[in-house]
């Protein structure tokens, strides 16, 4: 029965649907319990599922992951909910050291199951260390695996992938988009679905690639929409999962197209647009009619709120990209 | 101090060798057998060992020690890359290692090798890890026993979760109950994680104890460095006893350790347990002790030695002759040869197993980069290289 619901609360209903599939799922955080998180991605989840399943912790970002990978090795399933992306490096020690290698340290006897879900990105007029997109940090560390949604049915559909998942997943969710709205089959079954480490393409073209995720692939639909009036026709693709990336998806559309343009919100410098640029440009060094190109956060601390929208990749900055790309 | 009355310890507990604020000593370093001590809190503590058992303890001091100085000894002649050894400090790991319960779980840190052989393991297992052919690669939950964990702390925060998850199985609240034990040094109580495990700890209850060996050293810096206050006074912030015992002493490491599980697994929840000990050798074979400390202070914990008090007091009450003792020295000089051929004949890995268990699902570029070093190195088949 498909509905048409927020990306909040699509992924609100994965969890719920989670806790319902299997009794060793917990969700612990700051503030997930009788608050229903900062965003309510877990409101009404404590009051139908009780204390011990929906946690609220210590305010203790290492201690949410650090505890999370004690409860792995006892069977569990914890889903951690970091409160805002600027707040997970006190947890990044546990992730990076401990969720990442546990399987390989044990070789392969001692799984840990964990997903760590993350508000990421800018566009909320916030604070510091509430708009970042720390996400090549995680993709560069072998052990953990990386996803993010940009819509809602996705983000029903991948949240409750990840959770089912033995790999340890860091899954963003794009919190500018939690209050955009889709349809969503709330009753499809994840068994089958479109697998979560698979890239997909939401808007077939032939001129040129956009490749985006999490909230920059409504930029990239918006701009290829605008592409369109001037006669251009534009392939949009969204990575969703950002390692490993679903690079056969990536090369076969920059292939047919040959040019690409990557766009992300993190600075560019070393940014997950600098890999697909190298990995597209070894693949398709002889389709490629122009460099990759990227468009990207500048390499500066994200900028007060006030300077946020000069800052964020939009419609105008994509299409100067595609300008440049076709004018090589 | 006399025979039985040893009394509130802390504050003023143990024998003349005690640090300031006393510690629970139940066999001092000539010894004598205090019989029992009752600390301010009004707990008393003794032991119950039959004979038999109080020979088994000896046999496993003795032991772990000669397989520590055998894994020294591979480390300086080239087949170890690295060696932590636990000399000094095996009266805090057999006797708490002794105290846990088959059902009970251990969070090491990367020195715990007595406790390992306590929990009935093959002394064998963490050799992979400091030769360098494996990074552990055992089964926490098969030995109840976690991996070494190197990054100072992270495991108490993993002691912590287990711990809460043992609440949740409903494993707490009986004397069959699980408890958890967390192993840590003193250079690990200035951090932030285990800050926060006594912290989550406290607030959930959780079934643990945090088993401190406080060796006086982090590698070179001495224990004033890492604290004001005595460790086990730290535990009163977070809301629940410390303890502080002599780690020199088995039978003390042995009964308050006891206590603290049985606590944890009738739904009392955390114990903080300071063993004050000394590390006799080198943090690790890679570390030099002459640059940060002077041998008097080696020599007067020398006379402290855990082993050398069972041997007297076992002596002394008659439980034990030469004939015992020079037995036992053969079997662990055995286990120590068995081991020592077993580590010399363990198999270099597979270079291309390196790309194996990474992930759970694998990965495809991962299947890639496998798949592109396998056909390089094929490349140089028959080339000479």
């Amino acid at each position: 029965m498909a509905e048409t619901i927020t990306l909040g609360k699509a992924l609100n209903h994965g969890l719920r649907r989670a806790l319902e599939n299997d009794p060793k799922v917990v969700i612990m955080g700051e503030d997930v319990g009788k608050l229903g998180g900062v965003f309510r991605i877990t409101d009404g989840l404590q009051k139908d599922f009780g204390e011990d399943r929906v946690i609220d912790t210590p305010l203790a970002e290492a201690g949410i992951v650090g505890t999370a990978v004690g409860l792995a090795i006892r069977g569990y399933r914890p889903v951690c909910e970091i409160q805002f992306d600027g707040f997970v490096f006190p947890a990044y020690n546990q992730i990076v050291a401990q969720v990442a290698k546990m399987f390989y340290r044990s070789k392969g006897k001692v799984r840990v199951p964990i997903v760590i879900r993350i508000p990421y990105g800018g566009g909320i007029g916030a604070v510091e260390h509430h708009s970042e997109s720390p996400e090549a940090y995680f993709a560069h560390t072998p052990g953990l695996k990386v996803v993010t949604c940009s819509n809602p049915a996705d983000a029903h559909t991948m949240i409750q992938q990840a959770i089912a998942s033995d790999d340890p997943i860091v899954f963003f969710e794009p919190k500018r988009r939690y209050w955009e709205k889709g349809e969503v089959d709330l009753e499809a079954p994840v068994s089958g679905a479109f697998p979560l480490h698979s890239a997909r393409v939401v808007r077939p073209g032939t001129d040129a690639t956009l490749l985006a995720y999490g909230p920059m692939v409504r930029v990239a639909l918006d701009a290829a929409a605008a592409a369109a009036e001037d006669g251009r026709n534009l392939e949009v693709v969204d990575l969703r999962s950002l390692s490993p990336v679903d690079y056969p998806v990536l090369v076969e559309s920059v292939k047919r197209t040959g040019r690409a343009v990557v766009v992300h919100e993190a600075p560019g410098n070393i940014g997950l647009g600098a890999e697909l640029a190298a990995r597209i440009t070894e693949e398709c060094f002889y389709s490629l009619e122009a460099p990759v190109l990227r468009v990207t956060g500048y390499d500066i601390p994200y900028p007060a709120a006030r300077s946020e929208e000069e800052y964020l990749p939009d419609l105008d900055r994509l299409l100067d990209a595609v300008d440049r790309s076709f004018g090589w | 101090m006399a025979k039985g009355k040893a009394a509130a310890a802390p504050p003023s507990g143990g024998g003349s060798d005690a640090p300031a604020g006393g510690f629970v000593q139940l066999l001092t370093p000539d010894g004598e057998h205090v019989g029992s001590v009752t600390t301010a809190d009004g707990t008393t503590y003794s032991v119950d060992f039959t004979d038999e058992e109080y020979r088994g303890l000896y046999r496993d001091l003795v032991t772990v020690r000669r397989l520590d100085a055998e894994a020294t000894a591979l480390q300086r002649q080239g087949e170890l890359g690295l060696w932590a050894s636990l000399l000094g400090q095996e009266a805090a790991q057999v006797g708490s290692g002794r105290a846990l319960r088959t059902q009970d779980m251990a969070f090491p840190t990367y020195r715990e090798h007595g406790v390992l052989y306590c929990r009935g393991i093959d002394p064998i297992m963490p050799f992979g890890l400091f030769r360098g052919v494996d990074q552990g690669g055992w089964d926490a939950n098969e030995h109840k026993f976690n991996s070494y964990t190197i990054v100072i702390g992270s495991q108490t925060l993993h002691a912590t979760g287990y711990a809460m998850g043992v609440t949740m199985d409903g494993k707490t609240g009986s004397p069959d109950g699980e408890a958890v034990i967390a192993y840590f040094g003193d250079g690990a109580t200035s951090q932030g994680e285990v800050n926060e495990a006594f912290v989550w700890s406290g607030v959930f209850n959780a079934p643990i104890v945090f088993f401190c060996q406080n060796n006086q050293y982090a590698i070179s810096e001495p224990l004033e460095r890492q604290t004001r206050i005595p460790l086990y006074r730290r535990a009163a912030g977070y809301g629940f006893p410390g303890i502080r015992i002599d780690g020199n002493d088995v039978l003390a490491s042995y009964a308050v350790t006891r206590a603290a599980l049985d606590n944890a697994r009738n739904g009392q929840g955390p114990t903080l347990i300071e063993a004050y000990t000394y590390r006799m050798g080198a943090h690790t074979s890679s570390d030099d002790p002459t640059r940060y400390r002077i041998a008097s202070e080696v020599e007067s914990w020398k006379a402290k030695d855990p082993i050398a008090r069972v041997k007297a007091f076992l002596t002394k009450q008659k439980l034990a002759d030469d004939t015992f003792f020079g037995e036992v020295d053969e079997d662990a000089r055995k286990l120590a040869l068995d081991l020592r051929e077993r580590v010399l004949a363990m198999p270099d890995p597979q270079p291309v197993t390196m790309f194996d268990h990474v992930y759970p699902n694998g990965s495809p570029e991962l299947d890639e980069q496998r798949k592109a070093f396998t056909e390089y190195h094929a490349s140089f088949e028959g080339s000479g290289h």
